[in-house]
């Protein structure tokens, strides 16, 4: 083993024997001195990459200055912890360094892309743009006029009949796959992983071979809808498993000795005892398909004119409708898609948010509401 | 009888056998065995029905439909070569940017976090991963390429001697946006979530045993994570960088949206200039303008990008499986 090296020196003599050697290594910890060592070298690097930059050399542009003060960063904490507290520690702080930056660095794209979304769509947003569809609004009419009703009510009933259809079954197997298992259920693990996998166009081209080619049907909001069945059905498969599994055993255990059938335990203790957790598998569903264009471009095609017949005829939905107007070569159009990208995001981070909320409960966990409930009922 | 054989007297008729179930539970079963087994079943028929699609195209062309790089079914001239070698060109871009993003995002959440940062912080990775890709897509476009150009041209003109970053002579802006490395970049920033979804769960199973034992020799953080975190990890992090690279293949529109198509393998190893394309991109953009046999080839083209995520994404699940039990693991 070559570990050695990333272990301190062993120390030569304790001085004073009851007292820790000054020099100890303590993981855990952030000292005063380490913290000005870090704000230290923010300015010193900071300092240093302006003056090579604005007086030295003739280099310009924004990421380019940001790289070599990063890089000067590390430099001048690394030389900073050798000459403080030596060399193992300093290599130790510098990956420290590294990590954390990192580590919170990858939310910069993150609130990049939300700002950015917002910045550019949620100006040109009016009511009309939930109950106006682009019928009336003219190439050069500014974005404010019509809007994406047709593509909101479009999205709404996909992915509402895509829930309908791939709840169901993804509730059910995943009530196989920890209830019951046996022999079959490693396959079916196996097999929910790899589709959770499958590229979301493949989804679109399987119900266009499958769906509008073998059974001599249109392309329609609900051959859309399939598609997006097929690609929720994983995810909310692999939640709900989870959180069934996370049910605690004893409770399957009390059913099953108070004489309680199979069936009965998964439908009185089992399902509600998750509910909040399934809830969420079936958010997080939603969500991983509010979004999906690529199969819709297959399916659902797109529609300029107000469609709600699912079972009937183009239908627009959210991303296509971004997806059509953005390659448009007027503003407006482009401002529309935008405008109609900002919605989507508010809807995907709402779902996320409200997933998060309810997925952080515990199983079996008592809201205020239920709690007082259940005293009104006696029961608690 | 278990309840019997420690010595509780059971009445006799009280004591049913575990294989005489209720009319209920017997439907409640096969029930639950029949979604399982529709779960297998749609999954082959996903690959059936797009080999009995393709078989049209593919019986007309052969075995060079995968060394053809032109797309025009029209003429009878189509195959996938340039759409795959794009395909693997964003994907290794995007796996070479993510992955020690991954890495280092989940050692701060294992590792250097505050226990209270942790949720939160693992929170806001995973909604990167909720972000339609339209959006990434249109973010791309709009906010990034501008940007990324003035980084593909530096990499061009210094580091062109690399192969991978060779480009022509024209160092001018115009040459370098809509290209397989802005595409890369984009598609990084998607598949960091389940790369550090992956790793995090591995890197948080390393044994609290090896790593006090570390601690209590001396080590620092860094030596406890290069001498225990990171060899139990292994695993993990292969594994998770494998099921980002099947996200990455099978990526579309966000890819779409960003690269000008090009099917010319020589000019696609240029993947610093415009264009590029993907499988999934090629899809989604000859679908409109395909007609029945233009249709069947794209269905045959869909066909190697479903066999090659399942190949990738199987492989990867081994390697994670194995990896969390600790076979592959030494030290």
């Amino acid at each position: 083993m070559v570990l050695a090296e990333e272990f301190v020196e062993p120390f030569e003599k304790v001085e004073k024997p009851g007292h820790l050697p000054p020099d100890r290594i303590q993981p855990r910890t952030i000292q005063t001195a380490d913290v000005v060592d870090i704000v230290g070298a923010v300015i010193a690097s900071f300092c240093l990459t302006w003056l090579i930059y604005e007086e030295l050399t003739p280099l310009s542009g924004g990421l380019g200055f940001f790289a070599m003060w990063y890089g000067l960063f590390l430099a001048t904490v690394w030389f900073l912890a050798r000459e403080r507290v030596g060399k193992i520690q300093a290599r130790d702080r510098l990956v420290g360094v590294i990590v954390a930056t990192v580590g919170i660095g990858i939310l910069i794209p993150l609130a990049l892309i939300v700002g950015y979304t917002i910045s550019r769509g949620f100006h040109a947003l009016r009511t009309q743009f939930v109950t106006q569809d682009l019928s009336k609004a003219g190439p050069l009419d500014p974005a404010t006029v019509g809007g994406g009703s047709a593509a909101i009510v479009g999205t709404l009933e996909m992915v509402g009949i895509a829930t309908l259809l791939s709840i169901p079954l993804g509730l059910a197997t995943a009530v196989f796959l920890s209830e019951i298992g046996g022999r079959l259920a490693r396959p079916v693990r196996m097999i929910v992983d790899a589709m959770s996998a499958i590229p979301s166009i493949v989804a679109g081209l399987f119900i266009y071979a499958a769906f509008i080619l073998s059974m001599h049907q249109q392309q329609e909001g609900f051959a859309a809808a399939l598609a997006l069945a097929v690609l929720m059905l994983p995810t909310v498969t692999r939640t709900a498993e989870v959180v069934l599994r996370l049910t605690p055993g004893g409770l399957r255990e009390a059913s099953l000795a108070l004489g309680g059938g199979e069936w009965a335990t998964v439908r009185r203790i089992l399902l509600p005892t998750a509910r909040a957790g399934l809830l969420t598998a079936v958010i997080l569903g939603i969500a991983r398909i509010v979004g999906e264009t690529a199969p819709l471009i297959i399916t659902a095609l797109g529609n300029t004119s107000f469609n709600a017949d699912p079972f009937h005829g183009k239908q627009d939905a959210l991303p296509l409708f971004i997806y059509r107007l953005i390659k448009f070569p007027q503003a407006q159009a482009i401002q529309r898609a935008w405008t109609a990208a900002f919605v989507l995001l508010m809807l995907v981070l709402v779902l996320f948010i409200i997933a998060r909320i309810i997925g952080g409960r515990g199983p079996g966990h008592i809201g205020r509401l239920k709690r007082a409930r259940l005293v009104r009922k006696g029961l608690a | 009888m278990a309840l019997q054989s420690v010595g509780l007297a059971v009445p006799e008729e009280r004591v049913r056998p575990a294989n005489a179930r209720s009319t209920v539970d017997k439907a409640y079963r096969a029930g639950a065995r029949a979604s399982g087994a529709l779960t297998l079943a749609l999954m082959a028929l996903i690959g059936l029905f797009l080999l009995l699609k393709s078989w049209d195209a593919l019986h007309r062309i052969g075995w060079s439909f995968f060394t053809t790089s032109v797309w025009t079914p029209e003429t009878g001239q189509f195959g996938v070569w340039g759409a795959l070698l794009g395909t693997f060109l964003i994907a290794v871009i995007a796996l070479v940017l993510a992955v020690p993003v991954a890495i280092c995002a989940a050692l701060f959440v294992t590792e250097y976090a505050p226990a209270r940062l942790r949720r939160p912080l693992t929170s806001f990775i995973d909604v990167l991963a909720a972000i339609p890709s339209i959006i990434y897509g249109l973010w791309g476009r709009a906010y990034l390429q501008p940007k990324a150009i003035n980084l593909s041209r530096w990499l061009g003109t210094h580091l062109g001697f690399i192969p991978f970053f060779k480009t022509d002579q024209s160092h001018s802006v115009a040459s370098y946006p809509a290209s397989t490395f802005i595409a890369g970049m984009v598609v990084a920033l998607m598949i960091v979530p389940i790369c550090t979804a992956v790793m995090r769960e591995v890197f948080a199973q390393a044994p609290p045993g090896e790593k006090e034992g570390a601690l209590a020799l001396g080590g620092t953080r860094w030596g406890v994570i290069k001498t225990v975190v990171l060899p139990f990890g292994r695993g993990g992090i292969i594994g998770g960088s494998m099921l980002g690279l099947g996200r990455a293949l099978g990526e579309t529109i966000a890819v779409t949206l960003i690269i000008s198509p090009l099917f010319d393998p020589h000019s696609l190893t240029h993947v610093l200039h415009t264009g590029g394309i993907s499988i999934a991109s090629l899809i989604a953009l000859k679908f409109g303008e395909s007609n029945e046999f233009g249709i069947s080839a794209l269905m045959a083209a869909g066909l190697t990008l479903f066999v090659i995520t399942l190949v990738v994404n199987a492989l990867a699940g081994i390697i994670v499986a194995r990896s969390r039990s600790g076979a592959a693991t030494e030290i």
